[in-house]
């Protein structure tokens, strides 16, 4: 940076071959239901957290199956637990239990502390 | 004597319609230019949504056109009409001519090209194959990569010469979602371990149990679905596709290696139909189907009185509704020359 | 990649090229970073093929650079080329040969401008009529020079003192060919092979006994840009294009890159020596980096011309490596001496050399 006056620009593609999707495994195994999402939002715009936060279960969701563990790991700290998404998904994903899970998962394959 | 319907096209469709007018009392001839009968139908495997053998539907129709006043004319290929009064008089390419009532075009579809598709590949890359490709090797009992080997790794692309404005084409092909999502299950069902992916713009799954069939492939074979069509694919130096798309749900390009990838072409109209219809005025829509008399009461005429349409040559219709169109065409046949042919 | 289904698509792409009488307009970059390209055309064209290829000293810059940079208006840069349009005219001349991959862009964007709004074509007559009192004729054909000398790719080959092959191992040489965007990008049907597998470079590797490397990333832009690189702080985005490039291309071990863009060929030459700064990285075998080739330079090497006379001491990554594996002889104390034999500086720290 300091000889050019600039520096190289990290690449935004999502590279699914050189991504870990150990975690999106665990959930699944536990939580199927994971797998009916259709990625209609309707979680997300239930959410309470969502309305405050950039938080979106639905971008959640695609993002573990892509193992974009990363992210993942830094957005569900921001849900609250309260249930509401399942009462309005229409695919019936029980998507409180996979924050549960991701939670689970990131704390036993990592030793991550939520 | 009977009436005398000729019928182009021996389909699905040219199938069906004649086996009703035959016995609806009319006199038939059935003109296909193939060898055989059956259409695109003798090409598929299994049908959606219950994933029926084409085969019994074939067979099906092959009864329906068994019957005494059914002349068959096969490998002939139409070249033109004239009409005079209520009158129409047919070429074939071999020089004949048939003289009838009414006719009846059946003339089906053709599937895209994908080679038109450059930055796909068809043709280029190993494995880079068709939805029609895959139901040959379905029907073969064989479906496997160029090596040999078993895929580890499937993607689906959906709309590959439909809602592409860059190929003419700005129509849906309605079909290739529900096949492809059928096709991903057969897949599963032969290679359990692998993954399979498919690339879609929308889901357009709006017929009967397919939105039923589509939630079967996620929850029962996993099969994934990520929003966005892929713009290239290329090959890696371990002759992997590697296939470029936006996950248009994250926002974000994703890049990702297949071992197949399956185009699902979509249908145009055939183009022996068009050089028919710029030939003797028929007129056409701007999707180049024969554009229908009526959208809600006639389509099953168009711009000549005493010619008829079934099937797929007005709009991509599946074989449910091309089977109802034929059927619909019969009814207007018989009211047609029943009731003094206006 | 199925060669002979490869060769179905291009055929679809067959352009018109013409065969002799060229106006020949230069590229305003080549000139500076790759001398010898622009030189070695003239010779092979006039003293080789036997052709007419006339320059008219009158000739400009087409202003591609400043209208891809924001800074120069459409109605400006139409006006230029048509007065580029008024030379060839009153030079008697109705090919163009075009040296750079944007003019070549630009004249046929211009081209197609005025055939879909011929309001704009009217528009230019009276500008320049005005500004110059000229007037001038649309060109009968225009090419880029990639397409006259894949044009001509076999006439090379048949004179060909050092195939495309590495005399070490005697296998082909892997290269890796790199088109322009501004080539057939806009306009498919005008790249002889269209946009997605263009023909015009990799059909003189194949035909001087190269073999072609397809890598994922062939068909990505190199990142050049305009305004992305003339701004400093925005070149990094413009590296890492050329770095996402190179790291496609690097399993494949190319011996070369050969392009047909004076921009491309220029970022992918420096900005291998700006990554192997920044961060040590290098996409050549055995840590050296890659030399960037024009097809000029290629086909004179290929026809044994001195590589000194074609130039190649002037760029970033050295070609030595290349030379040797052709078999090709040379004297590297020449490489640095003027036509007199006068010694030039040696530059420090040549990459590759």
């Amino acid at each position: 940076m300091e000889k050019f006056g600039f520096s190289l620009t990290k690449a935004r593609v999502i590279d699914y071959d050189a991504n870990d999707r150990s975690i999106v495994s665990y959930i699944l195994e536990r939580e199927p239901s994971l797998n009916l999402c259709i990625e209609c939002g309707c979680c997300s715009a239930a959410c309470t957290t969502g309305n405050f936060t950039g938080f979106s279960l639905r971008e959640i969701h695609i993002l573990l199956k892509r193992g974009e563990n990363d992210l993942v790991r830094q957005k569900i700290r921001k849900c609250m637990l309260c249930g509401k998404c399942i009462l309005v998904c229409p695919r019936g994903v029980n998507t409180r239990n996979v924050v549960f899970l991701a939670k689970q998962a990131f704390t036993k394959n990592e030793g991550y502390e939520f | 004597m009977n009436p005398h319907v000729i019928v182009i096209g021996g389909g699905t469709a040219g199938m069906e319609a004649a086996g009703r007018l035959a016995r609806a009392g009319m006199s038939v001839t059935l003109i296909e230019k193939g060898k055989d009968l059956g259409g695109h139908l003798r090409d598929w495997y299994h049908l959606f949504p219950d994933r029926r053998s084409s085969d019994e539907v074939l067979e099906y129709l092959k009864g329906q056109i068994s019957h005494q006043n059914i002349r068959l004319l096969t490998g002939q290929q139409v070249t033109g009409f004239i009409h005079k009064g209520n009158e129409f008089t047919v070429s074939t390419g071999n020089g004949d001519t048939i003289n009838g009532d009414a006719l009846l075009l059946a003339t089906g579809f053709d599937l895209f090209k994908s080679e038109r598709k450059e930055e796909y590949g068809y043709g280029i890359y190993e494995n880079v194959i068709t939805s029609a490709d895959l139901e040959a090797m379905f029907r073969k009992k064989e479906v496997k990569l160029v090596s040999g080997k078993k895929p580890e790794r499937i993607g689906f692309l959906h709309c590959v010469g439909s809602r592409d404005e860059k190929v003419g084409n700005i129509y849906c092909s309605k079909l290739c979602c529900v096949t492809a999502v059928k096709q991903a299950i057969e897949v599963k069902k032969i290679f359990p371990a692998s993954k399979v992916f498919c690339f879609y713009m929308d889901m357009r799954m709006g017929g009967a149990l397919y939105e039923e069939l589509y939630k079967e492939a996620q929850e029962k074979y996993s099969v994934g679905f990520i929003r966005g069509k892929v713009s290239e694919v290329a090959v890696n130096i371990n002759n992997r596709l590697v296939a470029k798309v936006e996950d248009t749900l994250v926002g974000r390009p994703l890049k990702m290696e297949l071992d197949m990838l399956v185009l699902m072409a979509g249908m145009e109209m055939s183009e022996d139909a068009v050089r028919l219809a710029k030939e003797t005025n028929l007129q056409m829509g701007e999707n180049r189907f024969f554009k229908p008399a009526d959208h809600h009461f006639g389509t099953n005429m168009g711009n000549v009185n005493g010619v008829f349409y079934a099937g797929a040559c007005t709009a991509p219709l599946n074989i449910t509704e091309t089977i109802s169109h034929a059927r619909s065409a019969v009814t207007e046949i018989v009211n047609y020359l029943n009731t003094g042919r206006k | 990649m199925k060669q002979e289904e490869n060769t179905r698509v291009w055929r679809d792409y067959q352009k018109e090229i013409a065969d002799d009488h060229f106006f020949y307009v230069r590229s305003c970059i080549r000139q500076s970073f790759f001398p010898g390209s622009e030189q070695f055309f003239l010779q092979l064209m006039r003293d080789v093929l036997g052709k007419d290829v006339y320059e008219n000293p009158s000739h400009t810059t087409c202003t591609g650079i400043g209208y891809h940079g924001d800074v120069v208006p459409f109605s400006t840069i139409q006006t230029v080329v048509a007065r580029h349009y008024a030379l060839m005219k009153e030079s008697g001349y109705k090919n163009v040969a075009v040296s750079c991959v944007t003019s070549f862009g630009i004249y046929t964007e211009i081209l197609e401008t005025w055939k879909h709004f011929p309001e704009e074509l009217e528009k230019t007559r009276e500008f320049l009529y005005k500004a110059t009192g000229r007037e001038f004729d649309l060109p009968e054909n225009v090419a880029h020079t990639s397409d006259i000398i894949y044009k001509f790719r076999d006439e090379i080959a048949a004179r060909a003192k050092y195939p495309l092959v590495n005399k070490l191992t005697g296998e082909p040489l892997r290269v890796v060919e790199h088109i322009g965007c501004h080539y057939s990008k806009m306009f498919p049907k005008y790249g002889v092979g269209g946009a997605e597998f263009p023909q015009v470079l990799s059909g003189m590797v194949e035909s001087w006994g190269g073999q072609i490397v397809d890598y994922p990333e062939r068909r990505h832009c190199c990142g050049f840009g305009f305004r992305q690189y003339l701004v400093q702080a925005n070149r990094g985005y413009s590296l890492s294009n050329t770095v996402k490039k190179f790291s496609s291309m690097k399993p494949y071990k190319p011996d070369l890159v050969i392009t047909n863009c004076p921009g491309c060929n220029m970022f992918m030459d420096k900005w291998q020596y700006t990554i192997k700064e920044m961060e040590g990285l290098t996409y050549g075998e055995n840590g050296e980096s890659i030399p960037i080739l024009t097809y000029e330079e290629l086909a004179g090497l290929v026809m044994g011309r001195n590589p000194w006379d074609l130039g190649l001491q002037f760029h970033m990554v050295q070609s030595e490596p290349l030379l040797r594996k052709m078999g090709i002889e040379f004297d590297p104390s020449d490489k640095f001496k003027t036509k007199d034999g006068r010694q030039m500086p040696i530059p420090e720290n040549l990459i590759n050399s």
